[in-house]
């Protein structure tokens, strides 16, 4: 059982608050560091490993302290964002010398390469390997030692579809095995597919935390805008307030188009275009005015 | 205190590179006019002198040492790949020491036997100035090898501010100013080569118990800084 605990922490660059009073408890088992990007999710997982002082604040692993103490290394594997990596030796190479310095050997390497699937191209040139290869080397370098802790920064960037669900597959058997596995990432259904529990942060501060298909619902039950023009706005604003799905109608003159506040997302799709038919108006735009994963955040933070 | 596996992918970054090929190219060059020079003038010991002092000792040593001491960390720092060490269960002094080690003996190699080469071309060793100015070469890459590795642990721009040590300060700054010279790495290490030499044709500002004293302490003090400096190595995200 390892548990990483972050305790109040803070940290800022010059004037710059990049993480806010940020308090939370990883366990094992695979969690979803979910957040916009610029929120502070590569500062956090940053301190996390022991890269970055939090400027107040502490994290610990299992009461340790991570800052300034190299052997906590012994337990935690780190898969970085950055590209990276010793790109003149060969996979085989690198994986080597990641086991080595954890004073292992070449088995232990083998082990990892196999791990990852990456036996095959093991004898090439780090330089020659497609963004899919880089992260699995990355993660057999991260898994060479048996870590039970794994911190991974957004480690489905620029990786294709069945990359994905490879190392989507890897990272779950790693929670099953008992590991706590870390994972940042800017793309709600990445963390969706894969993680047991998700942490949301949103400009620096920790906006929600908890199972998946509550924080789900609570993005998708929180009030949507639309911006819809039609043949007759205001007949059209005046059938929909009838409805409770609607909380909201603006008649907005500059623009020539209604600004509609639904509450009940999955209603108000349905009655939209009955309502519509039924009163023989056209609808002739009908946008989402707040659909940007920004304002789904930024709900959430008010929630 | 010495990692191997530090020390392997730091030989394999220097060397491999381009920088292997402007490491070799001075020594080259140096070779090259030493044989030019041997072939017009032939073997005249000031002439030697002053080719291995001007040309090989305040020029290419510390070119050398900024390429190799600054290379050993800076650009692993630079990119960020110097996770994959600092994930590790090593202490920090021990990487920067294995890379002390490892700049050391890639400063000597490119500078010292190169020097020692010319040297012998030029005058044939005569009145051990080739020897006095290898060792001299010997012992200032150390020093700068420590410097430019702490050079390479503090700053972005290391490579920048070594070359301007090394050229201004060292070769220029300090014919100009006298004081400047008591605080300059090669005027330490020709204290030393004036007492292999023996006679005027190798001289320093700096007394020998003097220059020992700097040489030892800067470089102890420049690897123990640049053990803390990455201690405290922040990684920032790339937000």
């Amino acid at each position: 059982m390892t548990t990483l605990s972050i305790d109040h922490v803070s940290r800022w660059f010059g004037n710059v608050v990049a993480v806010n009073d940020i308090t939370m408890t990883i366990g094992p088992g695979v969690t979803g560091l979910l957040g916009p990007n610029g929120a502070g999710k590569s500062t956090l997982i940053n301190m996390m490993g022991g890269f970055l002082a939090p400027s107040t604040g502490s994290v610990t692993l299992d009461g340790q302290q991570v800052w300034r103490n190299e052997a906590i290394y012994k337990h935690i594997g780190v898969v970085p964002e950055r590209e990276a990596m010793y790109d003149f030796l060969t996979g085989r190479e690198f994986v080597v010398a990641n086991a080595e310095l954890h004073g292992l050997g070449a088995k232990a390497a083998q082990k990892a390469l196999a791990t990852v699937e990456m036996e095959y191209a093991q004898d090439r040139k780090i330089s020659t390997y497609s963004k899919g290869m880089r992260q699995r080397v990355k993660m057999a370098s991260a898994l060479v030692h048996d870590p039970s802790l794994l911190l991974l920064d957004e480690p489905f960037n620029g990786m294709d579809p069945r990359q994905r669900m490879q190392l989507m597959d890897l990272l779950r058997r790693m929670g099953d095995e008992g590991r706590t596995v870390l994972f940042s990432s800017h793309i709600l259904e990445e963390v969706e597919q894969l993680a047991w529990h998700i942490e949301v942060v949103v400009a620096g501060r920790h906006a929600a935390s908890g199972d998946f298909r509550k924080i789900r619902r609570l993005m998708t039950d929180r009030p949507h805008r639309y911006l819809v023009r039609s043949s007759d706005d205001r007949a059209l604003a005046a059938a929909l307030i009838a409805d409770p799905s609607t909380s909201g109608i603006e008649v907005d003159l500059a623009e020539g188009a209604l600004r509609i506040q639904a509450v009940d997302f999955g209603r108000f799709t349905v009655l939209l275009p009955r309502v519509a038919r039924d009163h023989g108006i056209r609808l002739l735009t009908v946008s989402p005015s707040d659909e940007s994963l920004e304002s789904v955040f930024s709900y959430l933070v008010a929630a | 205190m010495y990692d191997p596996t530090v020390a392997r992918l730091t030989y394999r970054a220097l060397l491999g590179r381009r920088r292997a090929l402007i490491l070799g190219a001075l020594p080259l060059l140096l070779i090259v006019i030493s044989v030019i020079v041997r072939a017009l003038v032939g073997a005249d010991d000031q002439t030697a002198a002053d080719l291995l002092g001007s040309l090989a000792l305040a020029t290419m040593v510390p070119i050398i040492g900024v390429i190799a001491g600054t290379g050993a960390i800076g650009p692993e720092i630079d990119d960020g790949s110097v996770v994959y060490l600092l994930s590790k269960p090593i202490k920090r002094p021990t990487i920067i020491f294995t890379k002390l080690i490892v700049a050391i003996a890639v400063t000597m190699v490119f500078s010292a036997l190169p020097t020692l080469i010319a040297g012998f071309v030029l005058n044939g060793n005569g009145q051990q100035i080739a020897v006095a100015y290898t060792v001299a070469a010997l012992v200032s890459s150390i020093a700068y090898a420590a410097l430019f590795l702490l050079l390479g642990t503090v700053s972005r721009h290391a490579v920048v501010f070594g070359l301007v040590y090394a050229l201004v300060w060292e070769a220029l700054f300090g014919s100009l100013v006298p004081g400047a010279r008591t605080l300059s790495v090669q005027q330490w290490s020709l204290a030393v080569a004036h007492k292999v030499a023996g006679g005027d044709l190798v001289t320093s500002d700096v007394g020998l118990t003097t220059a020992t004293v700097f040489l030892v302490a800067v470089t102890v003090l420049a690897t123990w800084y640049a053990g803390q400096k990455l201690r405290s190595l922040t990684l920032a995200g790339e937000e």
